[in-house]
């Protein structure tokens, strides 16, 4: 009866129903990150009736988090934001379980906290922390709600859900380090996050009771300063779905350890007969104006879908116009073939003309 | 051809809107990326940066003509 009553206005929803609360009650979501994003998630999704609500964050309520986690008051300042959550939430719905996690998710722990839940929501606010996800997902064949921001611009999607495309089928490989500001830096207006955790608790109820259209296979992006709203399409890209193990640390990018060649030294192992391949990832037409000797063309559209034969018999020069391309596509190589030589030919093809000229052009 | 911007690159480029003049030809994802990193070298420090042409997620050897419409989109990680 009191159940009736706590539902009763969304029982009522044409659309929804009684068994749509039903399986809410039954629904077990995890919510990683109980910050800006995760705290609307958390008080709409034990508001709304989720059975089993986890949550996990390591961290701990700091005054600088109030005016947008907006969940916490000033006497939780200090403590951990899982225990001032569990307090305030089993009273907002004691019908609920809570589970709380008090660390942050990491390789060793991420696919056993997970295991347990339906849904997954990404309310985390490093890339460390959302590829983890991501691949812990992929592993375990898991949806998740992705939501993230800068500034007034948010993102939302739903992930790997019935197949659909990865967070890494949109974004192959993190961002260097100190490329993309995050909140700390770039400063947060409090109502930001709280809209765009807002749009992640719909989707996880939309994903549970099976109400509307799920927002996957595309990006949405909400400009919330002119409410110029963009949507992109994605594609399934399933050499993204075969991770069958978390790497070894999500910290540090793969880029940092790109290893280069320069022209000079690729022209003496032209000229002793090294052992080498060379693949120059340039579009057809540019390598067809100009290329090196036996070098290879797999142009950077395309490398995504060849499949990698053996690299790893002999040392891989990887080449292109101005020695950025080429970047790109040795850290594409390098996560699916991490124990390849590869290397980065400095500068390109220019820096080949203006150092070495025409010698081994053809 | 116009290219819509967002997050980092809105900044970069010091506006959410760029208009691609006339007498440029960009064919490809490919061309269009030099050019734009030839008039903003700070977009090519970007090692992720998804592109969609027509609301539609791009390779760099998706075809381009004038009546494309374009998107730069990073990733944003805050929460």
């Amino acid at each position: 009866m009191q159940t009736e009553n706590r539902y009763i206005r969304q029982i009522q929803l044409p659309n929804f129903g009684r068994e749509g609360q039903v399986k809410l009650r039954l629904a077990k979501v995890l919510v990683v990150g109980a910050g800006g994003l995760g705290v609307p998630v958390l008080q709409y999704l034990a508001g709304m009736g989720i059975g089993t609500l986890g949550i996990v964050d390591g961290d701990t309520v700091a005054v600088s988090n109030l005016h947008r986690q907006v969940i916490y008051d000033m006497e939780d300042v200090g403590t951990l934001k899982v225990a001032a959550c569990r307090k305030k939430l089993s009273r907002q719905n004691p019908e609920i379980i809570l589970q709380t996690y008090p660390f942050f998710l990491t390789t060793e722990n991420a696919l056993e906290v997970m295991s347990d839940y339906d849904v997954i929501v990404d309310a985390t606010d490093n890339f460390a922390a959302r590829y983890l996800i991501n691949d812990a997902c992929i592993i375990l064949g898991k949806p998740f709600v992705y939501g993230a921001l800068q500034y007034f611009e948010g993102q939302v999607s739903v992930f790997n859900y019935q197949g659909g495309p990865t967070y890494r089928c949109l974004f192959p490989t993190p961002p260097d380090a100190g490329q993309i500001p995050d909140c700390n830096q770039a400063g947060v207006l409090g109502i930001v996050p709280g809209i765009i955790g807002s749009y992640q608790a719909l989707e996880t109820v939309k994903i549970v009771a099976g109400l509307g259209k799920v927002l996957s296979g595309e990006l949405l992006i909400l400009d919330l300063l002119g409410h110029h709203n963009y949507r992109m399409k994605l594609k399934t890209n399933p050499e993204n779905q075969l991770i069958t193990r978390l790497a070894d640390d999500y910290d540090s990018p793969i880029c940092e350890t790109i290893a280069s060649i320069s022209p000079e030294e690729l022209l003496t192992w032209y000229e002793t007969r090294q052992d080498f391949l060379l693949i120059d990832v340039r579009e057809s037409h540019e390598f067809a104006q100009g290329h090196l000797e036996n070098a290879q063309s797999i142009p950077l559209s395309k490398l995504e879908r060849i499949p990698m034969v053996d690299l790893r018999k002999q040392p891989v020069v990887i080449m292109c116009q101005m020695g950025s391309r080429s970047e790109k596509a040795i850290q594409l190589i390098q996560n699916k073939l991490p124990d390849a030589t590869l290397l980065n030919l400095t500068g390109g093809i220019n820096q080949w003309y203006q150092e070495i000229g025409e010698a081994y052009i053809q | 051809m116009e290219i819509k911007l967002f997050g980092i690159t809105k900044d970069i480029v010091g506006r959410d809107m760029l208009p691609v003049p006339a007498n440029i030809q960009v064919h490809t994802v490919t061309e269009l990326k030099e050019w734009l990193y030839q008039q903003y070298p700070g977009l090519e420090k970007l090692s992720a940066l998804a592109v969609a042409v027509n609301q539609t997620y791009a390779e760099d050897g998706t075809a381009l003509d004038s009546t494309k419409e374009v998107a730069l989109i990073p990733p944003v990680s805050g929460g």
